[in-house]
């Protein structure tokens, strides 16, 4: 099991460039530690801005340094970064179109027993929402790394959601094909489709594997890239199967599975099914407990498919 | 130019703001009024900044915080020769228009984008960190308007800007005493602005006349000479401020002049003008 948390992976490819690159800006409100970017503050305390729990100030202060071209990356817990920050999300960062990158830590329901005000199961669908602003959610370490090196490379807005916790390795190191706003096609089959983002991937994978020993062929799609979403490879792998199944860390409003249904209800229509966490506070629980308690497993995706596939009589 | 040739031109800016008021049908012309001296006295005798160095990474930097007031905004502009005056009056608010009701940026001259209060001062602590970071002798300005103080966001900014010593970010209150529902005082009052500020490590100074170029023009001189802290000018300013029609009304908040008010104003402008002497 990998242990190593995608958020380190940000601080690390930061560490890297920095090094070279004098404009890229950290700033943290009082998240150094929970962000993983103590190191980032250690090694280049001249390229760090503590604010202070002050998450309006982060991102205002961010642009301000983006609008001087500084690459602010301000890094702060996923539920507040989206929420209370929310308008300077919107004004200082998207329609000013400064180059702010918002990494949201520990998003979802990664902090898990400490309850609703800590987790942020709605930050795709307010994120998203807002014109010129990206929406990206890595699934491991090694994709956060390629993301994170590639939104070094432009100068436009962006929101990174990365989990607590450290989850299964999905790629390698020799092998993480990635390209900017493309899904990733990690398999491809005939009767279902799902499309994953963030920690669904891997058990949409598990699911894959437990739906295959049935005879049942499946595609998987690593949405990475939640907005701009990739149209392309939603539709041809909506074209090539019965249904379509979409499983996020997400309320089930406005995220994954809303803008998948919505291009497939359009492009090519077939049955889609959103699996995500339900619209109210979430069990108590860690992040597996929880996952597994509403059927965000290997186990549970599969039944699910199951059931939907004999629904239309397949 | 000379600081009483720019009190003049306050008021000739005055008129040009009401005529993209008026043409437009819309704006908040109260607080543009209140506000003319301070944008003036920052954009003719103050800021290195013109259409010339506007890419400059040297530059002055200025942010429209109170961002309703973008009609005075937009005629300093075009006296600057950032915008034109006769394109901002044939369009501002219209169909289409690029001239907006608030600040944008994807017009010369406007560095962010505002009108959500509360976010200027903030976003002027970023740019002023990354002055003194990359070791750049520009300076930071902001205007925000006095009912803005109420925005929490503020006091965040106003506890960063001391927390980082910076001593090149200055910030003005147009203290006019008004807002949309009445006297500040009634709404959220902050008569102790001074102590605040004080209480948060800020140079605070309480320009008596926030209208007179003059007293704007030492406050700025002052604040620049201030080290290792950042400065607020309390300017007290009049809302409505050139004609009696408008002054002290808050009802004039948002207002677009009568035809028979329009040419008791422009003539209550003219008075104005020639007695500065």
């Amino acid at each position: 099991m990998n242990n190593i948390p995608n958020r380190k992976a940000i601080c690390d490819v930061l560490l890297k460039n920095a090094e070279n690159d004098k404009n890229i800006v950290v700033l943290c409100s009082d998240s150094r530690g929970s962000a993983s970017l103590a190191p980032f503050a250690d090694a280049f305390p001249e390229q760090f801005a503590e604010v202070g729990i002050a998450e309006q100030d982060l991102v205002s202060i961010a642009a301000g340094f983006a609008h001087c071209g500084k690459k602010a990356f301000a890094a702060s817990p996923a539920c507040f970064l989206s929420t209370r920050s929310y308008e300077q999300c919107k004004v200082d960062v998207a329609y000013s179109n400064t180059n702010v990158k918002l990494i949201g830590i520990s998003g979802g329901i990664s902090y898990g027993a400490l309850g609703m005000s800590h987790h942020s199961a709605q930050d795709i669908a307010a994120m998203s929402a807002i014109p010129n602003m990206r929406v990206y959610i890595p699934s491991d370490r090694f994709q956060t790394a390629k993301l994170t090196q590639a939104l070094l490379g432009d100068e436009k807005p962006a929101y990174i959601r990365v989990g607590r916790n450290p989850v299964e390795d999905i790629y390698s190191e020799e092998s993480c094909p990635f390209e900017m706003n493309r899904a990733t096609v990690l398999q491809k089959g005939t009767d279902v489709s799902l499309i994953a983002c963030g920690e669904m991937v891997n058990p949409a994978l598990n699911a894959a594997k437990l739906l295959e020993k049935e005879n049942i062929s499946v595609t998987v799609l690593d949405m990475y890239c939640v907005k701009p979403i990739d149209k392309e490879a939603v539709t041809e792998a909506a074209e090539k199967s019965r249904i379509v199944v979409t499983v996020e860390e997400h309320s089930p409003f406005g995220g994954l599975g809303s803008m998948v249904s919505q291009i497939v209800s359009s492009e090519c229509p077939r049955r889609v099914i959103n699996i995500s966490l339900p619209d109210e506070p979430v069990i108590t629980g860690t992040s597996k407990e929880v996952f597994d308690y509403y059927g965000m497993n290997g186990e549970g995706i599969a039944k699910t498919v199951k059931n939907a596939l004999s629904a239309e009589g397949i | 130019m000379e600081l009483l040739e720019l009190s003049r031109l306050a008021y000739d800016l005055r008129k040009d703001t009401v005529d993209i008021i008026v043409s437009g049908k819309g704006g908040h012309i109260g607080g543009d009024m209140s506000v003319m001296e301070i944008l003036v006295t920052l954009y003719f005798d103050q800021m290195n900044i013109s259409p010339e160095n506007a890419d400059s990474p040297d530059r002055d930097l200025f942010v429209m915080s109170k961002g309703h007031s973008v009609e005075a905004y937009y005629s300093v502009l075009c006296a600057k020769h950032f915008l034109d005056l006769n394109d901002v009056k044939a369009n501002f608010s219209k169909f289409g228009s690029k001239y907006i009701g608030h600040p944008n940026n994807k017009l010369p001259g406007i560095e962010m984008n505002s009108g959500s209060l509360g976010h200027g001062l903030p976003v002027c602590v970023g740019m002023a960190l990354a002055g003194k970071m990359d070791g750049r002798n520009y300076r930071v300005y902001t205007v925000m308007g006095d009912g803005e103080l109420a925005e929490g966001s503020v006091w965040e900014g106003a506890m960063a800007a001391r927390q980082y010593k910076l001593d090149n970010l200055c910030a003005v209150v147009d203290r006019n005493r008004l807002q949309i529902s009445g006297n500040t005082e009634d709404v959220m009052g902050h008569d102790d602005l001074c102590e605040r500020f004080g209480s948060f490590g800020w140079n605070v100074i309480d320009i008596k006349d926030g209208n007179s170029v003059e007293q704007l023009h030492n406050a700025f001189e002052q604040a620049k000479q201030v080290k290792g802290k950042p400065t607020v000018l309390i300017a007290n300013t009049v809302k409505g401020k050139g004609s009696a029609v408008m002054e002290n009304k808050a009802d004039w908040h948002h207002h677009v002049p009568s035809e028979e008010d329009y040419r008791q104003i422009i003539k209550d402008f003219e008075k104005r003008k020639e007695a500065l002497i």
